[in-house]
C-alpha cells in the first residue's frame, strides 16, 4: 500500500444543495432497507423512540461509534442476520483520511478493569478506496451513512468534505479533529481558533449536516464546541477517547506500538456525561454523546444531561449485538420514565 | 456453508449467528496444567476447524486479578462433537482465562462464534502433519477429527504437567523442553524427523510464536506449505476494533477476520509482536 494519491476529483464547493430536504428524505424511521430488502428488525416497536438529527430521521437514538464497527467486515462474520438486525439507527464510518493508512504497528491494545486503551491510528483505504470499495457496500445498510473524516492539512480536510459530500450516499459528515495541524503542531479539536479556521474553511463546501467530534483532551471542551458551532456546525459528538498509556510488565517500555493510546470503556463513562453536560450549557446544537455506554440506563444519563443520539462504542466489542440491547433498554427506560399517556397505571 | 454442514477443512468458515449467547458448562476435565471445558451450544453451527470463539464467563468477569478481566477472550475451539456440545482447552495464564478455568456444570459460558477462517484441506493430495506447542495443540484435536485421511500429530510442551494435555491425542509423538516425556527438546525436531521421512506433506500448525517461528522457517526451508493459526490480542474478535494486526507480506491483516489461520507463505517472521503475553 501505498501513501501515494490520486489527483483531486475536483472539489464541488459551490454549496448548492439541499441539505434538509436531502438528509431528510433519506431518514428510514421505520428500520426498512432503502432497496425494501431488509424487514424491520424485531426490535423495532413502537416503543423506541423516533429522533431526528439535523433533518436526518432515525428511529432509534443508539448509533455507533465511529471506528468501533466494522460493518463490511461484520457481514462477512454473521451474514444477513447483520442486516435485518442491524443494532444501530445510523452507521458511522471508521475514520476516513485523504490517503491509505497501515495503521500503527502492534501491540495495539491494552486491557483495563474498565476498558481498554488502543492504538490503532485510523487504518484505512484513503478516500478514493473508500469511495470505490466500502461506500457502495455501506449504502446497503438499512440505515442512514455519516462518514468521518480526519486531515492533516486544512486543504486535506477540504478535499473530504468537498468529495464525500457530492455522494448521494451520504447522509451527513463527522469532522475528526483529533489530529494535529502540521503547519501549526496545534490540535485542531483542541483550540478553539483552529476548530473555527477549520469549520470557516469546510462550512460552505457542503449543505450535509456538520457534526464536529470533540476531543476530550483539550483544556475547555466547551469553548471548542462553541467555537464550532459559531462556525457553523450542526451538531459536536463527543467523548473521543482519552489519551493513555501502559508499560510492558517485563521491560517498562511502552506496550503499544504508537507509545500512546486512548482510553475507551466504562472508566471514561463519568467522564462523559460531565463533558457533555458542559458542552449542552454552552451550545445549542444537537449532542451525540458517548463515553462508556454499556447499557440503557447510560444512554438516558446522556440523554437527560443533552445528548440527541447516543454512540455505543466499546461495549460493541464485548457483545456485536449490544446496540440493538441498548436501544432496547434504553425504550423501556424512557417508558419509565416518563410513561406515554394511558399507560400510567399499566404497572 | 450452512449451519447444519459438517465442518471440514474445505469450508474454512462458518458464519456465526449475531451477537453473545449463553451456553452452559456441562463438564470441566484437568489435564495437568490445562482444563477443558465442555458446554452446550445446541443453536449454534458447528464450527471448522483453526475458527475460534470469543469466550466469557455469563456471571463476575471482573474484579480478578488486576480488577481485570473486561474483555472476552479469543478461544479456538477444541473439539465440536455432533449434539451442539463445544469444548475448550484453557490454561491458567491470567484472569480471564484464571475465572474461565473456575467454571463447571451449573456455571454458563457467554459466547459469540466461531469466528475466523480455519484450516484448509491439505493441497495436491499431500499427507497433513500438525504440529502443536503448549495450549495452540487445541485446533490441532478438531482438526484431526475432520481430516479424514490419517494424521500425524506432533506435540511439544515445556514440562511434565503440560505434557498431560498429550492425553487427547492418542497416538501423538510428545517433545518437551525438559525431557519429562517424549523426546527431549523442541517439537520441531520431531517435525524435522517427519519432513525427513515424507517431504510430501503439509504442515498444521498451532503454539507460541517462537515454536511457529521455527515451524514457519523450517517449512520455508524445505519447501513444504504450512498452514499457521497464529494468537494476537483480541477485543471484540469480529473485525471492529483492528487490534490484532498481524504483519504479513502485504502488509498488516485482521487476525480476526482474515486469520486466525494464515498460510505460512503470507508470513515473513510468525514472532508477532504482544502475541504470547
Amino acid at each position: 500500500m501505498t501513501a501515494a494519491s490520486r489527483p483531486a476529483r475536483g472539489d464541488r464547493g459551490d454549496g448548492a444543495g439541499d441539505r434538509v430536504a436531502g438528509a431528510g428524505d433519506r431518514g428510514y424511521p421505520h428500520g426498512g432497507g432503502r432497496d425494501g430488502a431488509s424487514p424491520p428488525p424485531a426490535d423495532a416497536s413502537p416503543a423506541h423512540a423516533a429522533v431526528e438529527l439535523c433533518g436526518i430521521r432515525l428511529r432509534h437514538p443508539i448509533v455507533n461509534a465511529s471506528g468501533t464497527f466494522d460493518a463490511i467486515a461484520a457481514r462477512r462474520v454473521f451474514g444477513d442476520e447483520l442486516v435485518t438486525r442491524f443494532p444501530f439507527s445510523a452507521f458511522v464510518s471508521k475514520t476516513v483520511t485523504l490517503a491509505p493508512r497501515q495503521g500503527n504497528a502492534p501491540p495495539r491494545l491494552w486491557e483495563l478493569p474498565a476498558g481498554l486503551i488502543n492504538s490503532i491510528g485510523l487504518p484505512n483505504r484513503g478516500l478514493d478506496g473508500y469511495i470505490e470499495h466500502d461506500l457502495p457496500e455501506l449504502a446497503r445498510l438499512p440505515v442512514p451513512l455519516i462518514v468521518n473524516v480526519m486531515g492533516f492539512h486544512r486543504d486535506e480536510v477540504v478535499r473530504l468534505v468537498s468529495e464525500l459530500s457530492a455522494r448521494d450516499e451520504v447522509a451527513a459528515l463527522e469532522l475528526n479533529v483529533s489530529c494535529p495541524n502540521v503547519e501549526t503542531g496545534l490540535v485542531m479539536g483542541a483550540d478553539p481558533g483552529e476548530t473555527a479556521r477549520l469549520l470557516d474553511a469546510v462550512r460552505p463546501l457542503t449543505d450535509k449536516p456538520l457534526i464536529v467530534k470533540l476531543t476530550p483532551n483539550a483544556s475547555d471542551v466547551p469553548a471548542v464546541a462553541l467555537a464550532a458551532q459559531r462556525a457553523g456546525a450542526d451538531a459536536v459528538s463527543l467523548i473521543n477517547t482519552l489519551r493513555g498509556m501502559a508499560l510492558h510488565p517485563a521491560t517498562g517500555r511502552p506496550w503499544l506500538g504508537g507509545r500512546t493510546g486512548g482510553v475507551s470503556g466504562p472508566s471514561v463513562r463519568a467522564i462523559a456525561l460531565a463533558q457533555v453536560d458542559a458542552v449542552r450549557a454552552a451550545v445549542d446544537i444537537p449532542i451525540v454523546a458517548m463515553g462508556g455506554v454499556s447499557s440503557g440506563r447510560h444512554a438516558l444519563d446522556l440523554i437527560r444531561a443533552g445528548a440527541t443520539l447516543v454512540a455505543v462504542g466499546t461495549e460493541s466489542f464485548r457483545d456485536p449485538a449490544a446496540g440493538e440491547r441498548i436501544a432496547a433498554e434504553l425504550a423501556a427506560e424512557q417508558a419509565r420514565v416518563a410513561p406515554p399517556r394511558g399507560r400510567r397505571d399499566a404497572g | 456453508m450452512t449451519a447444519s454442514s459438517p465442518a471440514t477443512g474445505a469450508a474454512d468458515r462458518v458464519r456465526a449467528p449475531f451477537g453473545v449467547r449463553t451456553a452452559p458448562v456441562t463438564a470441566r476435565d484437568v489435564h495437568g496444567a490445562y482444563t477443558v471445558l465442555a458446554c452446550a451450544d445446541p443453536t449454534g453451527p458447528r464450527p471448522c476447524a483453526g475458527q475460534f470463539y470469543m469466550l466469557a464467563a455469563a456471571a463476575r468477569w471482573g474484579a480478578g486479578e488486576d480488577e481485570r478481566p473486561y474483555l472476552p477472550r479469543a478461544l479456538s475451539v477444541l473439539r465440536a462433537p455432533e449434539g451442539g456440545e463445544l469444548r475448550f482447552l484453557i490454561e491458567d495464564v491470567g484472569p480471564g482465562t484464571e475465572r474461565l478455568c473456575e467454571l463447571g456444570p451449573g456455571d454458563a459460558l457467554s459466547l459469540v462464534g466461531p469466528l475466523g477462517v480455519g484450516f484448509r484441506e491439505p493441497r495436491d493430495g499431500r499427507r497433513a502433519v500438525l504440529a502443536g506447542g503448549g495450549v495452540g495443540i487445541a485446533p490441532l484435536a478438531i482438526l484431526s477429527d475432520q481430516l479424514r485421511a490419517h494424521t500425524t500429530v506432533l506435540l511439544g510442551f515445556r514440562d511434565g504437567a503440560h505434557a498431560a494435555g498429550a492425553e487427547l491425542f492418542p497416538g501423538a509423538r510428545v517433545a518437551t523442553d525438559d525431557g519429562a516425556a517424549g523426546h527431549r527438546g523442541p517439537v520441531t525436531d520431531l517435525l524435522a524427523q517427519e519432513l525427513d521421512a515424507d517431504p510430501l506433506a503439509e504442515v498444521y500448525a498451532c503454539g507460541p510464536p517462537p515454536m511457529l517461528e521455527a515451524v514457519r522457517a523450517l517449512c520455508e526451508l524445505r519447501g513444504v506449505p504450512a498452514q499457521l493459526a497464529l494468537e494476537s490480542g483480541m477485543a471484540c474478535g469480529f473485525g471492529a476494533c483492528f487490534g490484532c494486526v498481524v504483519p504479513t507480506r502485504d502488509g498488516y491483516v485482521r487476525l480476526c477476520v482474515d486469520g486466525p489461520v494464515l498460510d505460512a507463505g503470507r508470513l515473513q517472521t510468525a514472532l508477532v509482536p504482544g502475541a504470547g503475553h
